[in-house]
């Protein structure tokens, strides 16, 4: 067994070294990109840089990298892996161009739906998608017949019935960490329960009936997580369910992978995937769709911008997808979705679809107004009609700030 | 030494202070009365989202900032004079707290919140900083000259670790099951989550500043006890004093100015607190003055950051580590002038 793994990984190793006609061009041109660091990014990077010169930089505090190595002039990189929350600060500085006649030389081979068209103009090619949406655990739903669950009200029903039996006592994972996960979950519950976050003037809206039976489904579920939940993110709900800890979770699809990672799971081929839940019957289901792209920064010259986007679309061939289809619910032809991408793909064929996050400057200010004033909700200091009303003070004075209010 | 040779030696460590402390104070206290903001504009927008096989396009307002010809943010910026303190003090709240006699209201403010932390953690530290660093000292010293090389490095083992390390080393071990937890849990029988409530983070908080710090008090007391007068402790032997007697007499008047050097320093690093909070991800129950500046400067994902909450945020802190140092500083101010004359 032993021998077999060391022989694959000489294997593999030696395709790194002489794969270089993998790509169809060599490239001259120093080429450099900045993005986040999860797998389906390795397989990308890894992909481009068989073309050579590239130098690529994977890296989770992207998010505040970013916005400054753009500014600079030159871009300290050519490339950025962004997401819909990211593109944000890049749209608004500039500093990544359109790239409707790169796409028209040498991106031929892109889906339609991969282009990103804002006002018209294409600024990023969208490579994934990902969504936070339910995962549980088969096996044991089946053993006590629970059915998957379809709004939040099963799945605390569910996660009753699991806890009662005296199988897991906390059944049930959040990611919860108080700061920008636990703001998500509310980003995903007022939507879901019918609610807005802003009026049309950029004046909030999130005291409202909506807002407090967001908080109310937000809160049902302390009585089934890890008393810890405020401090557990993605990573420590994945490490949950891969050791058994829990049983159901409305958790990021780019985890779906490592359910199955039979190095650090317990749980192998035992977790499913299914829709988002749904905060009230007959809505959305209560997520926000994200994609993950590469977009080209403005401050360098046309010849590099070409170099950089002709590697870029060598990262994101078919080959790379064949290699690499468990890595994301990757949107570039030759995808087999497999059944780890059913949930993601139930959640965004939805009907009424879930919408995508909402990135804009007030959402951003809206996002940290939520994720400071919530954790004093659910640790019991304060009441959801004070925190509602604490949330609007927070983000008008930091809108105030920003002048996007007056 | 003459003025020039003493200029000679002084000048470049002064024009370092000045370059790296002096200017960036101004310029965060000038910025603690501006707001700088961009020029923003509402512009209709449609955005195109990938789904599946399709993709959804959505025409919205968007406010979003205005650009010049050369593709550089317009902005503008604007004396507010108190505006940025009165939004972090919040000081209308804190009054109609007092008046209803409210007080667990004036918590909920994220600045007194963070400073009520502060203080106490500053406080409830500094005696035992000094005590436990005291004790060690005694121990050493009284100890067997062969034994005494190993002991002082084992002791001194916490203070080279990074701070941050040394706080996620205990995060780590006390989150969840953590291999402290679970022998905690299997002792008392009971399922302990020590980051669920705020007492116990703070406790775990407490615990580790004075483990990673009190060797620094350690060494600079040892370092004093060898100093202390031989005759003056042999005459108190011979007059009966007990071994308190000579500690409370002899020994920590002589450790005296040390004692305050000790607490002047620590004072300073512990307003300052910040690795506790990142490393215990303790944001939800407790924060503290340097994180709170620390949050204002983090960008969002669109790229906001309140820049003149985070100066104001940065000057009070400063004021605070000044008004906690006036009384030992005043102190050795004037155990100085005594000494002189």
């Amino acid at each position: 067994m032993m021998l077999k793994k060391l022989a694959l990984a000489g294997v593999v190793s030696l395709m790194g070294t002489t794969a270089w006609s993998a790509c169809a061009f060599e490239n001259e041109t120093e080429v450099k990109i900045l993005s986040a660091g999860f797998e389906a990014w390795k397989a990308v990077t890894d992909a481009m840089a068989e073309c050579g010169n590239v130098q690529a930089e994977l890296d989770q505090e992207f998010r505040t990298k970013q916005p400054a190595a753009f500014e600079a002039n030159p871009s300290l990189y050519h490339l950025g892996g962004v997401s819909n929350g990211t593109i944000t600060p890049l749209l608004n500085a500039g500093t990544i161009r359109p790239l409707d006649d790169l796409v028209e030389k040498y991106g031929q081979h892109l889906q339609p739906n991969q282009l990103i068209r804002i006002d018209g103009k294409i600024m990023a090619v969208a490579m994934m998608v990902n969504t936070q949406h339910l995962m549980y655990r088969a096996d044991v739903f089946e053993e006590m017949g629970i059915e998957t669950p379809k709004t939040w009200e099963d799945v605390y029903a569910a996660a009753a019935k699991i806890k009662e039996s005296g199988k897991m006592d906390t059944p049930l994972g959040a990611t919860m960490k108080s700061g920008w996960n636990l703001a998500q979950e509310m980003v995903n519950m007022l939507p879901g329960h019918g609610g807005n976050f802003f009026n049309e003037d950029n004046t909030p809206a999130v005291n409202s009936a909506e807002g407090e039976a967001a908080l109310a489904t937000l809160k049902a579920a302390l009585e089934y997580t890890d008393p810890e939940v405020l401090v557990s993110d993605s990573t420590y709900v994945q490490q949950q369910f891969q050791q058994e800890k829990i049983a159901i979770a409305n958790l990021w699809a780019s985890r779906a992978g490592a359910m199955n990672d039979e190095a650090e799971s317990a749980v192998v081929g035992k977790v499913k995937m299914a829709a988002a839940p749904m905060a009230m019957d007959g809505g959305a289901p209560a997520t926000t769709l994200w994609w993950d792209g590469i977009v080209v920064a403005s401050n360098i010259s046309d010849e590099e911008a070409d170099a950089a986007f002709r590697v870029a679309m060598e990262g994101l061939d078919e080959e790379m997808v064949k290699a690499n289809n468990e890595a994301a619910i990757w949107l570039v032809k030759g995808y087999e979705p497999g059944p780890l991408a059913e949930g993601a793909i139930a959640t965004a064929t939805a009907n009424p679809a879930p919408p995508a996050y909402p990135s804009t400057t007030r959402m951003g200010l809206m996002h940290t107004a939520l994720g400071n004033e919530l954790p004093a909700f659910l640790t019991g200091s304060r009441d959801a009609a004070a925190t509602l009303v604490a949330i609007e003070e927070a983000y008008t004075t930091a809108a105030k700030e920003a002048g996007i209010l007056e | 030494m003459n003025f020039k040779t003493f200029f000679a030696f002084v000048a470049p460590s002064l024009f370092m202070m000045i370059l790296f402390i002096a200017l960036p104070l101004v310029s965060v206290f000038i910025q603690s009365f501006q707001i700088t903001q961009p020029v923003m504009q509402n512009i209709e927008v449609e955005t195109c989202t990938p789904g599946f096989l399709t993709q959804t396009c959505t025409t919205e307002m968007k406010t979003v900032p205005t650009l010049d010809e050369d593709g550089k943010t317009i902005t503008t910026t604007e004396w507010v004079g108190l505006q940025s303190y009165r939004n972090l003090l919040q000081m209308d709240k804190v009054w109609a707290a007092v008046s209803s006699g409210n007080f667990a209201e004036i918590l909920q403010i994220d600045f007194w919140k963070a400073l009520r932390f502060t203080l106490m953690f500053t406080l409830v530290t500094l005696p035992l900083v000094i005590i436990v660093g005291l004790l060690i000292a005694l121990t050493v010293n009284n100890a067997a000259k062969s034994v005494r090389g190993p002991v002082i490095f084992v002791s001194l083992l916490p203070f080279i670790i990074t701070p941050v390390i040394g706080s996620l080393s205990i995060y780590w071990l006390f989150v969840g099951d953590g291999i402290l937890t679970a022998m905690m849990e299997r002792w008392s029988g009971t399922n302990i989550s020590m980051f669920a409530q705020a007492w116990t983070i703070e406790l775990l908080m407490y615990f580790y500043r004075v483990w990673h710090v009190a060797p620094f008090a350690f060494v600079i007391f040892y370092a004093g006890l060898q100093t202390v007068n031989m005759d003056t402790l042999e005459s108190a032997v011979i007059d009966g004093a007990s071994r308190w007697e000579r500690l409370r007499h002899v020994v920590i008047p002589h450790l005296m100015p040390l004692i305050i050097f000790i607490a002047l320093i620590h004072l300073m690093d512990c307003y300052r607190v910040f690795e506790e909070i990142v490393g215990f991800r303790s944001q939800a129950h407790v924060i503290s003055l340097q994180w709170l500046t620390f949050d204002f400067l983090t960008p969002d994902d669109a790229g906001n950051r309140a820049i003149a909450r985070a100066s104001a945020s940065a000057m009070l802190t400063m004021i605070g580590i000044v008004f906690l140092l006036i009384l030992p500083l005043r102190r050795t101010w004037r155990d100085h002038k005594g000494s002189a004359h």
